[in-house]
């Protein structure tokens, strides 16, 4: 079957930071701003990460407030960002709400998969909420996003919605790829995420075609392309990032250094773990990805950078608290007092908890209340998720092919069960 | 006009139609393309919709799908398509099966094109063919011409199509010169893809071949008419998806098959075909299916052995003879 009308670049507008997210904003303002974005997205529900009236109390100011992130920037061949950053009271609030969210959802999912209700791989992201809530906050969904396989946040942030991730997660006709996907391909072409990637290291120079289109039609806007520090040492990154560099692509390379490439740790993988460094020719910048505020200084930074000078690389210094994936206890090749230690000291929700009282702008009780709510929030998405169907066999043979022109195809006994393509 | 050409002016056309479509690949702009095929196309349409990459077939294959993610046309060039291994990761997980995982969010229109199968001398490296491997993947398309006709026509629904496509051509065609009527020339002309032709009628028995070999097929019917078999060849023009419908029309005709390939037997297109055939036609069968394909060694380099490697047109006669029951060449009868 033909796919829907692919959207004309030239009338998406470009949009603020999430306006669903705004505080005061109705469902029906929120849905009237997405009409505007895309006229397919307009015929969902708007994608709201959470209801806009559990802000209250919280502050909604936009007045500007400047933090200092933790640590400076370090840099390779550029001069770097200010460590100071610029934010608002309702930008703190959101990033907040936005990262328990994820942290919730990904907890959920680890007692789905216990369950069996997910089956086949399941890579967690809670740990590194704050490398996919600071990249929204500075870029907008007109420019593009990739990554690999642990993808269930970069889709939520994305303006993805909670349900179809849970039902794809399981399996169900109602999930972002129809149940066909699975959790490592969850993709959102209306809000520029594509994907999704299970080979190692080939998101990468998917990324830099991203950034080439982005380019060669003039649209100014950008590519965020994510990898691993397992991924870091792929020979097809680095054939990537010459031709990127060569033509100025605007791409962003962000490595999310969690430090372990499934079983490895970092310095047992790679000569030189300075993956900022890796670039050679390529300016670098190292990042504290447990700090909302700093991804979203350097993720605004890349951009105005990459623009003007072709790509770069952010290192996210980040940690995953799951293992790999569900299969992996996480525990064979780190101490628990490793993973006790990150959480205690550089927990990204935390941060911006502790931001939020210090500046006055929440009470620990609106926070807490906050997470209730969002688990409440969780729970009635994994309800309505398990309520949708397996997919219809029909669809085993849907989506082979855009433009099937008749063609024939096959079940497993051709004698049985022998189709022409929808 | 030569297969060269065909192409060539295919490219040019569909570039100046569709503002989308780029190209990529090693001396494909500047150096004018390694077998010129793409000649003249920098010069018309400039660095940035014809671009020379590094000698990194991984690294471009992999900027050119994700370039059609976002809609744009590339067609990319394998020098041969020997070096196609490089980036088979994502012509197989980054493009053949996008669509299907994302339930029709990312299609790829991408064309992957280039020298298919063995040259002349080049060695075991330099000339496999890869049409079985490539046919083995749903979600792709695989397509090879044999004539001037064949280039274009189908080369333009290559890029025309909305699904990832992979062209192979043979260097020892592209000098190859065909007539074409004004039909072929024109700007608008495609061919369907899935479509095989008949090249050549008959009702003893029926040659299925693609690329170059149904030039060989044709030159085998034309000896074996002079000795009373009258052969159909099947010029196959997609090997993905398959024509299964001619074939089996053609062997329901003839009540004989002999199946025609380069490349190496084990597995080969040859062996799908027999099998079509078999479940779709077994009792128009007159005689077991005959299969010719290149020899099961490594193309060697040495010029007697090498041809002991690829099908000869004797080798194509033998087979035909021997599915009609005949071991030796007789003459024909009134």
């Amino acid at each position: 079957s033909p796919p829907s009308a692919p959207v004309p670049r030239h009338r998406i507008p470009q949009i603020p930071l999430n306006p669903a997210r705004a505080s005061r904003a109705s469902p029906a303002m929120a849905a009237a701003i997405l009409r505007r974005l895309s006229p397919a997205a307009a015929q969902r529900a708007p994608p709201r990460l959470l209801p806009p009236t559990l802000a209250r109390g919280v502050s909604d100011s936009t007045e500007p407030l400047t933090v200092e992130t933790s640590v400076p920037f370090t840099s390779h061949i550029v001069d770097p960002p200010s460590r100071d950053v610029s934010t608002t009271p309702r930008e703190l609030a959101a990033a907040f709400r936005d990262m328990a969210l994820m942290r919730r959802a990904e907890i959920a999912a680890d007692s789905l998969y216990k369950a069996k209700l997910i089956r086949g791989f399941c890579h967690l992201y809670d740990g590194q909420e704050a490398v996919a809530v600071g990249m929204e906050a500075a870029i907008t969904r007109r420019d593009a996003i990739i990554t690999a396989y642990r993808d269930h946040c970069l889709y939520l942030a994305r303006g993805g919605d909670l349900v179809a991730a849970f039902a794809e997660l399981m399996g169900r006709v109602d999930g972002c790829s129809r149940g066909k996907g699975g959790s490592m391909h969850f993709y959102k072409k209306d809000a520029n995420f594509y994907g999704g990637h299970g080979i190692v290291g080939a998101q990468v120079p998917l990324g830099c075609g991203l950034a080439f289109a982005q380019r060669y039609r003039k649209e100014g806007t950008v590519t965020f392309d994510l990898y691993g520090d397992g991924a870091a040492n792929q020979g097809q990154l680095f054939e990537a990032l010459n031709m990127a560099a060569l033509w100025k692509l605007p791409v962003i390379l962000v490595c999310e250094n969690n430090h372990y490439g499934m079983g490895t740790a970092e310095w047992k993988a790679s000569k030189s773990p300075a993956y900022y460094k890796r670039g050679d020719y390529v300016p670098g910048l190292k990042v504290d990805g447990m700090d909302f505020l700093a991804v979203k200084q350097a993720c605004k930074f890349a951009k105005e950078h990459v623009l003007e000078n072709g790509p770069i690389i952010l290192e996210m210094d980040t940690y995953r608290y799951h293992g790999h994936s569900m299969s992996d206890p996480g525990s064979t090749y780190r101490t628990r007092d490793e993973i006790a230690g990150i959480r205690q000291e550089r927990d990204p929700i935390e941060r911006v908890r502790k931001l939020l009282l210090t500046h006055d702008l929440a009470t620990a009780q609106e926070l807490k209340d906050m997470e209730k709510e969002i688990r409440k929030e969780v729970d009635t998405a994994i309800a309505k998720a398990k309520e949708s169907p397996m997919p219809d066999t029909s669809e085993l043979f849907k989506n082979v092919y855009v433009n099937d022109c008749g063609l024939e195809s096959f079940g497993v006994d051709r004698k049985v069960v022998r189709t022409v393509l929808p | 006009i030569t297969v060269r050409d065909a192409l060539n002016s295919a490219l040019d056309e569909e570039m100046s139609a569709d503002p989308s479509v780029f190209l990529m690949g090693e001396e494909v702009g500047e150096y004018q393309g390694a077998y010129k095929i793409t000649k003249g196309l920098l010069d018309k349409y400039g660095p940035d919709r014809v671009l020379d990459t590094p000698i990194t077939e991984a690294g471009f294959t992999g900027i050119g799908v994700g370039a059609a993610y976002q809609g744009l046309r590339p067609v990319i060039e394998f020098m041969t398509f020997n070096f196609s291994m490089q980036a088979i990761d994502h012509i197989i997980n980054s493009a053949a099966k996008s669509n299907y995982m994302s339930a029709g969010q990312i299609n790829v229109p991408i064309v992957f094109r280039g020298p298919n199968g063995a040259a002349a001398g080049v060695g075991a490296q330099h000339s496999q063919c890869y049409a079985a491997w490539f046919a083995h993947v749903p979600g792709l398309k695989v397509l090879a011409p044999y004539s001037s006709e064949d280039a274009r026509g189908l080369l333009k629904a290559a890029i025309r199509d909305p699904d990832p496509v992979v062209f192979l051509e043979n260097e020892l065609l592209y000098g190859e010169s065909f007539p074409v009527s004004d039909e072929v020339l024109d700007s608008s002309f495609a061919l369907p893809i899935g479509k095989a032709k008949i090249e050549r009628e008959g009702k003893d028995v029926t040659i299925t071949a693609f690329s170059k070999m149904v030039g060989y097929a044709l030159q085998a019917a034309e000896i074996l008419s002079k000795e009373g078999i009258s052969a159909e060849v099947i010029n196959l023009r997609s090997i993905r998806p398959l024509d299964r419908a001619a074939i089996n029309a053609s062997v329901r005709k003839t009540n004989r098959l002999v199946t025609l390939e380069e490349g190496f037997p084990q597995h080969g297109v040859g062996a799908e075909i027999c099998m079509s055939v078999v479940e779709e036609s077994f009792e128009y069968l007159d005689a077991p299916i005959e299969r010719i394909a290149g020899a099961d060694v490594p193309m060697p380099y040495a010029a007697n052995l090498e041809r002991l490697a690829v099908p000869q047109i004797e080798d194509i006669v033998r087979a035909a003879r021997r599915a009609c029951y005949r071991a030796l060449p007789m003459t024909a009868t009134a």
